[in-house]
């Protein structure tokens, strides 16, 4: 990447995201099902945080507030002074586009484009020149280490090679927040281990602040704190 | 334009429903375009009918005469301004396979009522003093290769001459312009002095009329004044007598209409279907897009574009090789006058296009639209 953001120092510092007091319920059917209730967290710049906790303890509903792909049902999402949760649908969809990068656990590429048409995608929102855009791309791949499959479509890929092109579209606009839900979960132990190689390397080296929900204890060793959610709260938090 | 590549890429992705859908549609527009040289080669002479011009015809039909003398009561009726007079040839050249629509008309009230149709000084002046003279229209000129000075033997399937000829040789004397322009006009006189049955009888007066207001009037008092005679008369416009005529062969216009009306509805139905079909098919794509800031608006309009590309594609294809083809025959048949896809045609094809691309495109991209981006992303 080229022209990325100031790099963030590799500790800790101040608030980029400050969750305060959201509540997230769904109707089904008669029954309102409450899936965060009333949580509050604050992730500081350049932070690696992991989200641990059981299927339903609310771990991806947050990654979703927190991307502005959902909105909670009461209380605030602050990122860097703005509370997302009072933007409309295009507000939403604009900040998205320029300070979010989503990593998803099946990877989710377009089958259709190749490699560098899929990492291409956040920047066809930008007014950046085709060139730009070109070179920008390169980075991206480069960073991830993939810029050999360029070319390539995601179905000549492997698991692995697809999610560092997942990680490369996450990246390539240089977002404030990338935000990966269970990164690993569909990888081997080893392709598993590079992609945590890669998402340490962007968190120490490039200062990127990176929300991770997991299952994995081994995955949630390489944050650098971890959250664990039960029945939509948070229950505890291991500081490294 | 930066989106083209991934517009394309989606509609690539199954190709051969891509292809189908594009077919369907090239064959809907070609249909569109061949039916639409058939409408005007039936009605295309009605758009050049005079406002100002009234049709005196035989009450029984076309094919029944009246006696030439009645010109010189027409024109005393209050209104009319010339009466001129026609007597249909039924000429062929060389072979009844290549019809042309000659009439032996009398030259100098013909141009006087016609003044639609032009024809230079020392031509006109040409054709009025040569009894064997003719002028035709650019169209004749250029298929069969004609020019002013050339001599034909023009060929007639219903007149003889008192030797029984059927053979009359003319001399082309000039070539007009404006006007109906596949037209062959020879001297009445030329054609009634020789031939051997029906002399001083006409198949059709033409009346320029000062005031087309008056029109209704002045056919009254024509058709009233050769009332209960041997040959009633039935006064008309000239626009409503080609009218008439046209629908004699049945209402081609609104058969034309009711085909391309239930083929492009059929097309509305296909193209619908295969974009419902291919959104239905990559929710979670149209999900990721979203998540990665595209917005509701710019998904919408992507989907609407996959559809417009596929009809305007197919459509201009189809269109284009529907011309050609009627382009072809027109050449081919002659008889078939003026069998061409009028270029008014090409515009309504374009919005045609353009509807049914958006129509179709319109229920997938407000799915598109609407869709959850958590939910979507849940269930994949």
């Amino acid at each position: 990447m080229s022209s990325p953001r100031p790099v963030q120092k590799p500790e800790t510092s101040s608030t980029l995201v400050e969750v305060r007091g959201v509540t997230k319920e769904y109707r089904r059917g008669s029954e309102t099902v409450h899936v965060l209730q009333e949580l509050s967290l604050n992730i500081p710049n350049g932070d690696f945080l992991a989200l641990m906790g059981p299927s339903g303890s609310g771990k991806t509903t947050l990654l979703n507030l927190l991307g502005g792909i959902d909105r909670p049902t009461a209380g605030s999402i602050v990122v860097e002074g703005t509370d997302i949760a009072q933007y409309g649908e295009s507000e939403l969809a604009r900040w998205r586009a320029h300070n979010v990068g989503f990593v998803f656990q099946l990877y989710h590429l377009l089958p259709v484009l190749s490699a560098e048409r899929n990492v291409e995608l956040p920047l066809l929102l930008t007014g950046l020149s085709a060139s730009e855009r070109k070179r920008r791309v390169q980075a991206a791949m480069q960073l991830t280490n993939i810029a050999d499959r360029a070319r390539h479509k995601p179905s000549e890929l492997s698991g692995g090679q697809e999610q560092r092109v997942g990680i490369a579209r996450a990246i390539v606009a240089d977002p404030l927040l990338l935000l990966c839900d269970e990164p690993t979960g569909d990888l081997d132990r080893k392709s598993g281990d590079e992609i945590l190689d890669l998402l340490q390397a962007l968190n120490r080296e490039q200062g990127k602040t990176i929300v991770m929900v997991t299952h994995d204890p081994h995955a949630a060793a390489r944050a650098r704190r971890i959250l664990y959610m039960n029945k939509g709260r948070l229950a505890t938090e291991a500081e490294k | 334009m930066k989106y083209l590549p991934l517009i394309w890429a989606n509609l690539m992705r199954r190709k051969a429903r891509t292809l189908f859908t594009v077919l369907s549609v090239f064959i809907a527009f070609m249909l569109y375009a061949v039916l639409g040289a058939v409408n005007q080669a039936f009605t295309g002479g009605v758009q050049l009918a005079g406002a100002d011009r009234l049709v005196v015809m035989n009450r029984i039909g076309l094919i029944n005469s009246m006696p030439i003398n009645y010109a010189d009561r027409i024109a005393k009726v209050p209104g009319v301004a010339d009466v001129t007079w026609q007597e249909w040839v039924g000429a062929y050249f060389q072979d009844p396979r290549q019809p042309i629509t000659g009439f032996g008309v009398d030259a100098s009230s013909f141009l006087e009522v016609h003044q639609d149709m032009h024809l230079p000084p020392e031509q006109s002046q040409a054709w009025l003093v040569d009894k064997a003279g003719v002028i035709i229209g650019p169209v004749l000129a250029k298929r069969y290769g004609w020019k002013v000075g050339d001599h034909i033997p023009l060929r007639s399937n219903i007149w003889r001459d008192k030797q029984g000829n059927s053979t009359w040789d003319v001399n082309i004397d000039g070539i007009y312009g404006g006007g109906q322009e596949d037209l062959l006009l020879m001297h009445y006189k030329y054609l009634d002095d020789t031939r051997a049955f029906r002399n001083n009888q006409v198949g059709m007066f033409l009346l320029k009329i000062a005031d087309p207001e008056h029109a209704g009037t002045i056919a009254e008092q024509v058709d009233g004044m050769f009332a209960n005679s041997d040959a009633e008369t039935k006064t008309s416009t000239e626009k409503a007598f080609l009218q008439s005529f046209a629908a004699m062969l049945g209402n081609i216009g609104k058969i034309v209409v009711g085909i391309v009306s239930a083929v492009l509805f059929s097309m509305l139905l296909v193209t619908g279907n295969t974009m419902a079909q291919s959104i239905r098919e990559r929710v979670s794509e149209m999900a990721v897009l979203k998540a990665l800031g595209f917005s509701r608006r710019g998904v919408a309009l992507m989907v609407l574009a996959e559809s417009l590309l596929v009809t305007v594609i197919g459509g201009v294809l189809g269109f284009a090789f529907g011309a050609m083809f009627a382009g072809a025959i027109g050449s081919k048949l002659p008889f078939l006058q003026g069998f061409h896809t009028p270029a008014s045609s090409a515009a309504l094809a374009v919005l045609l296009m353009a509807s049914l691309g958006l129509l179709a495109g319109l229920l997938p991209a407000t799915q598109a639209m609407r869709l959850q981006v958590a939910a979507a992303l849940r269930r994949a």
